[in-house]
């Protein structure tokens, strides 16, 4: 247990196969991107005045937020309830919550229309709009994420700074500058900490808040006026399998040891916050004498069946196996399991579930939302890679252990 | 974690009191605009389906109101006869439909934005860019919409329509009410140009009061119901016809208002902000006890 620790930049090669793969989709997005900006929204998707909504705001809006939720839950976890153990899962988690965020709100600058008004509901406030308390705390947690990232930055630079050509002469003056400011989020780091987990809370449970105005437009399965919880306790389940997968993927990726044991202890977390969401969302659909309509037997409630059995109950199970959670490929095959549900979960909310009553055709995303949606993902995880290259985001094991390392709250080794 | 306990109560004293303050300036804001008195003389439009012949020429003088492209007076009448079923959209605020072509003389029915009273898309819209005015027209204000098309999504007609064609500047289309022609003390453009008077415009009381009126006078006419006098809380036009609109025309709603328990849920969670700075306490109480638990055990 009394592994040391440390935060260092990754120094394999940036370009492999895949990153080649992900290059492409991520162009191809880009592609389509330009075409929605120049020839509109219509020319790009196949949303229509039946279907106002689609993929954009159903997967990049609803369920990256959703996903993004590995920042919160690991802060909860390891600064405001001091679990030391999970310090080395912080900083990646909270990477992904900030990319995460940030694609978030590029999703919703490419879906609205009138994308050079993004600013307005600073300043135009309608305090009944769920969308609108969505996008006030999006923004300010955006805002917070970023200054959490910021001692990563100092980390990286104090003592390093090496402006090129005749900037070197301020190389002092940057320094001193960082000092200050890595000294000044020090004191204040945890006003910004708590302040992410309560905004998270928040926007995580407005996101369900949305559909409830669409009435009987939604359709009974999923519109309840629980919607809101169910949104928070799915965000809250889905933070620690996303924290799993990514630790994962990367320590695949850079040829690292998976740190088994950190991540074994984490998913215990995970059943006990599944099983609270299964209870509250099959207790409301006996409430509400849903289960009705599972017997019929459509699209609807084949995509209801996936959510629930293949999303939520089957990694309940496997959570609760000590078995799956001891091995790195139970513990990834579960987690995605997870993540599959809460992704379909917001899927079926936003789109399935969507039935208006003058609908001509149902919607099927275009090939343009698609890569739009798939291009998001492909530069995240660019962008991801390059990142933990830069900054000391991902750790690894101190070689001449002895010395006891431990993580300030802002991140540094002390 | 390096700072001592004043620091930390310092700051949540300096959180408490801009709690305070945002609580004392926000009233306004977390009111819900659906307790809002609406005036008593705002206006509708009684639409007598059994009166109208289905001439289109409302449509026609709806698009040359607006600056839309009209076409020809005479072409309109032809598009009811084949049976479509249009909508609204963003190249015409209102059109006529004919529910039955097979049956001569069956309901002829104009659809338009129904002007709620409480309306969804007001309660919805991020930037408040829409509004119910106090004439009871539901306007949208191009200076403020960010395009983001959550009133489409919340309207329980499906009556907002978005120009999905343009790059630039695309917006929500609807009918306005003629709220520039009824301010300078126009009728609205299809009142005015109805040759049957299939339209009455009038306060909303009135045209209740008449309504009824036709229907107690003819009974067998009409089927007994105002579409409009209570659902979704009450819509400024109000619907006369021979049959049941529900499920033909209209879809099924309840009378609770459009925006139904959405803002109920908005307000319970925002309660002036006490649930949100009670979660922030907590979880700062929490922070400092854990962080102290660790010092105790020897700091770990």
């Amino acid at each position: 247990m009394e592994h040391a620790f440390k935060p260092e930049q990754m120094t394999k090669k940036y370009f492999t196969p895949w990153v080649i793969v992900l290059s492409a989709i991520a162009l191809n997005g880009l592609g389509f991107l330009a075409m929605r900006f120049f020839f509109g929204i219509g020319s790009v998707t196949n949303l229509n005045n039946q279907f106002p909504w689609g993929i954009w705001i159903g997967l990049d809006v609803a369920a990256g937020v959703a996903l993004a939720a590995g920042g919160f839950t690991t802060a909860a976890l390891g600064h405001i309830m001091h679990r030391d153990k999970y310090e080395t899962i912080i900083r990646p988690a909270l990477l992904t919550a900030m990319l995460g965020y940030t694609f978030v709100a590029m999703g919703v600058f490419v879906d609205i229309g009138r994308w050079y008004y993004i600013w307005h509901p600073l300043v135009m406030w309608n305090g009944n709009s769920a969308l609108f308390e969505v996008g006030i705390c999006v923004m300010i947690y955006v805002s917070v994420l970023y200054i959490e990232f910021l001692p990563i930055v100092t980390e990286r630079f104090i003592g390093k700074v090496n402006l090129p050509g005749f900037l070197k002469k301020f190389n002092l003056l940057v320094d001193g500058l960082l000092r200050k400011l890595d000294r000044g989020l020090e004191k204040t780091m945890f006003i910004f900490i708590i302040a992410g987990v309560v905004l998270s809370c928040l926007h995580q449970s407005s996101l369900g808040t949305l559909m409830i105005i669409a009435g009987p437009k939604m359709h009974p399965l999923w519109q309840t006026p629980v919607l809101p919880l169910l949104f928070l306790l799915s965000a809250f389940s889905v933070g620690f399998p996303m924290v799993i997968m990514e630790s994962i993927s990367a320590s695949k990726s850079f040829g690292l040891k998976p740190e088994l044991d950190v991540l074994s202890s984490l998913a215990k977390f995970v059943a006990p916050l599944l099983g609270i969401y299964l209870a509250f969302k099959i207790g409301d659909m006996f409430i509400r004498e849903t289960f009705v309509y599972l017997a019929e037997f459509n699209s609807t409630t084949i995509m209801f069946t996936l959510e629930v059995v293949v999303g939520v109950i089957i990694p309940l199970r496997m959570f609760l196996s000590a078995a799956v959670r001891n091995s790195t490929t139970g513990l990834y095959i579960a987690s995605l399991l997870v993540i599959f549900g809460i992704v379909m979960n917001r899927f079926n909310n936003f789109i399935t579930a969507y039935n208006p009553p003058y609908a001509v055709e149902s919607y099927f995303p275009s090939f343009g939302e698609i890569s739009v949606t798939l291009g998001f993902v492909a530069m995240e995880i660019l962008i991801y890679r390059l990142f933990v290259k830069i900054f000391p985001i991902i750790s690894l094991p101190i070689k001449n252990a002895g010395l006891k390392a431990k993580y300030a709250i802002r991140g540094g080794l002390k | 974690m390096s700072q001592n306990r004043r620091d930390f109560l310092k700051t949540f004293a300096a959180i408490g009191t801009t709690a305070a303050t945002l609580t004392a300036v926000t009233p306004n804001i977390a009111k819900g605009s659906s307790r809002r008195e609406l005036s008593i003389d705002r206006k509708g439009v009684l639409v007598d389906t059994t009166v109208c012949i289905g001439c289109g020429k409302c449509e026609w003088a709806c698009k040359t109101a607006h600056n839309m492209e009209a076409g020809n007076f005479d072409d309109y009448s032809s598009q009811l006869t084949d049976g479509s079923q249009r909508r609204p959209s963003e190249n015409a605020l209102t059109v006529v439909n004919q529910i039955d072509t097979s049956i001569m003389n069956s309901d002829k029915v104009k659809l338009q934005c129904m002007h709620c009273d409480h309306p969804a898309c007001e309660s919805a819209c991020i930037v408040s860019a829409i509004t119910k005015q106090e004439n009871g027209a539901v306007t949208w204000d191009t200076d403020k919409c960010i395009g983001c098309r959550y009133c489409m999504v919340a309207c329980p007609f499906q009556i907002p329509a978005f120009e999905y064609q343009k790059a630039l500047d695309p917006k929500i289309v609807k009918c306005d009410f003629c709220y520039d022609r009824t301010k300078e003390g126009k009728l609205p453009a299809c009142v005015e140009i109805c040759p049957v008077g299939a339209l009455t415009y009038g306060t909303r009381e009135e045209l209740l009061i008449e309504a009824k009126r036709r229907i107690s006078k003819d009974p067998d006419k009409y089927f007994d119901h105002v579409f409009g006098e209570y659902e979704v809380g009450g819509t400024s036009w109000l619907y006369l016809a021979e049959n049941n609109l529900v499920n033909k025309v209209f879809p099924k709603l309840g009378t609770n208002t459009a925006p139904g328990v959405s803002e109920s849920i908005q307000h319970g969670l925002f309660a002036y902000f006490v649930p949100p700075v009670a979660l922030y306490a907590l979880l700062g109480g929490v922070m400092w006890l854990s962080k102290n638990k660790d010092k105790n055990e020897g700091g770990h």
